[in-house]
């Protein structure tokens, strides 16, 4: 074992961040309120909630989801979403034949714009491991299981795409409306590791 | 680099459990690292595959310690003193006054950030090459360990895949990471199965990655 490259008294990242965020702040190179700008962006505007609009209007309107497939970036542009981390985003389609799932095995790149900031559970080591390699074990250790004719694809973000899921739409959602569906779709099926279930 | 980073395929990490009421940044300091690990890119005059390298550079300990946000954290702080917008040990020592410890902070060094040129913003580019390889073909990935960074994980090197997708073209991070120039590329999505990754015994399925096309020999 790799000793750790600090000494045992080497401060706590919350004192170090401070520090951080004060040399900073004396030099001007950093101002609070932008750091706040972005802070409250992530919390506040960017999320699922994003996402989810794509997927509800995607399942209500056959045109919008033909642009969608076809060009990701110009079809969520239409809702208004786009930015960083969304330079190029491709949309997968999840059928009950074809599963997709989403992973970055080098660092954890996600669809920011769509989905904001990534759950902890897509940063986990173990998750960035082993999904590209037993996925169907994995998820049905996350609580999705697939049927066995259901083949599974992998999609590694390892350049600039982002991949972004297109769920299945549920049974019995005929009557819903379009914000209706939109709040049945989970962060966690626009990655992959879940269905959305009505 | 082969280093902590390239996690695809490795073994002995366990399960992974969803937590469905987890907050967007689940204590302060994540929110102001992941606040100030996006400024630290411009700050110290270098890019997102930099910043990528930088998360690679750090030691395996550092890398896993304080999981991604603290990753963040030391990554940011490495990238600032590169470029010399702080003194080698300047953040340590101003969190340890900030804890009431009586230590003296090191003096400002000289900035010396990168130089080297962009072709525009963000990392999307057109070039005029014709691309290489087709949709549809067949290619090997390339077996090369480089010493810095890529964006070719371990688990893909030397396996045959078929192309499914061009991509738009981009700059490729093995140069930019290091400021050395653009050398945009154009990118394909390679598709493998998993019998080819990880042996005949392996559970069905397929996996997608994006390639640029050095990454790749026909076959």
């Amino acid at each position: 074992m790799t000793d750790h490259p600090h000494p045992d008294d080497y401060p706590s990242p919350q004192l170090r961040v401070e520090a951080l965020e004060a040399l900073l702040v004396e030099r001007e190179l950093v101002k609070t309120e932008m750091l706040d700008g972005f802070i409250s962006r992530y919390v506040n505007d960017v999320g699922p909630m994003n996402g989810a609009k794509v997927v509800a209007k995607a399942w209500v309107d056959p045109e919008f989801r033909k642009r969608l497939l076809e060009n990701g970036v110009e079809a969520c542009k239409e809702l208004g979403f786009g930015g960083p981390q969304g330079e190029h985003i491709v949309v997968v389609e999840n059928t009950p034949e074809q599963h997709n799932v989403v992973v970055c095995t080098l660092c954890s790149c996600y669809p920011w714009p769509l989905l904001g900031l990534p759950p902890d559970w897509y940063k986990d080591p173990a998750y960035r491991a082993r999904i590209v390699r037993e996925p169907r074990k994995l998820l049905g250790e996350m609580g999705l299981d697939l049927p066995e004719k259901t083949k599974i694809r992998v999609w590694d973000s390892s350049a600039e795409n982002r991949y972004f899921i297109l769920p299945s739409r549920p049974e019995n959602t005929d009557g819903l409306s379009e914000e209706e569906l939109a709040l049945l779709v989970s962060r966690d099926a626009m990655v992959g590791v879940a269905v959305v279930k009505a | 680099m082969d280093g902590i980073h390239d996690m695809g395929g490795m073994q002995g990490w366990g399960t992974v459990k969803i937590d469905p009421k987890e907050p967007v940044f689940s204590e302060d300091w994540h929110a102001r690292t992941f606040a100030l690990g996006l400024m630290s890119m411009g700050v110290s005059g270098t890019n997102l595959d930099a910043f990528r390298h930088s998360l690679e550079r750090l030691h395996p300990m550092d890398y896993l310690g304080n999981g991604y946000y603290g990753r963040w954290l030391s990554c940011a702080e490495q990238l600032l003193v590169d470029s010399g917008i702080l003194a080698p040990g300047a953040v340590e020592a101003r969190a340890r006054r900030i804890d009431g410890q009586d230590v003296e902070e090191p003096a400002d060094v000289e900035t010396h950030k990168p130089e080297y040129e962009r072709g525009g913003a963000g990392s999307l580019r057109e070039i005029a090459d014709t691309p290489k390889f087709k949709v549809g073909q067949r290619v090997r990935a390339s077996t090369i360990r480089k010493s810095g960074h890529t964006r070719l994980p371990a688990y893909i090197r030397g396996h045959a895949g078929v192309i499914t997708a061009l991509r738009p073209a981009a700059v490729l991070p093995d140069s930019t990471a290091h400021f050395t120039g653009e050398d945009a590329q154009h990118v394909y999505t390679v598709e493998f199965t998993s019998a080819e990754l990880w042996g005949d015994d392996a559970e069905p399925s397929t996996l997608c990655i994006d390639l640029f096309e050095s990454y790749m020999e026909p076959l």
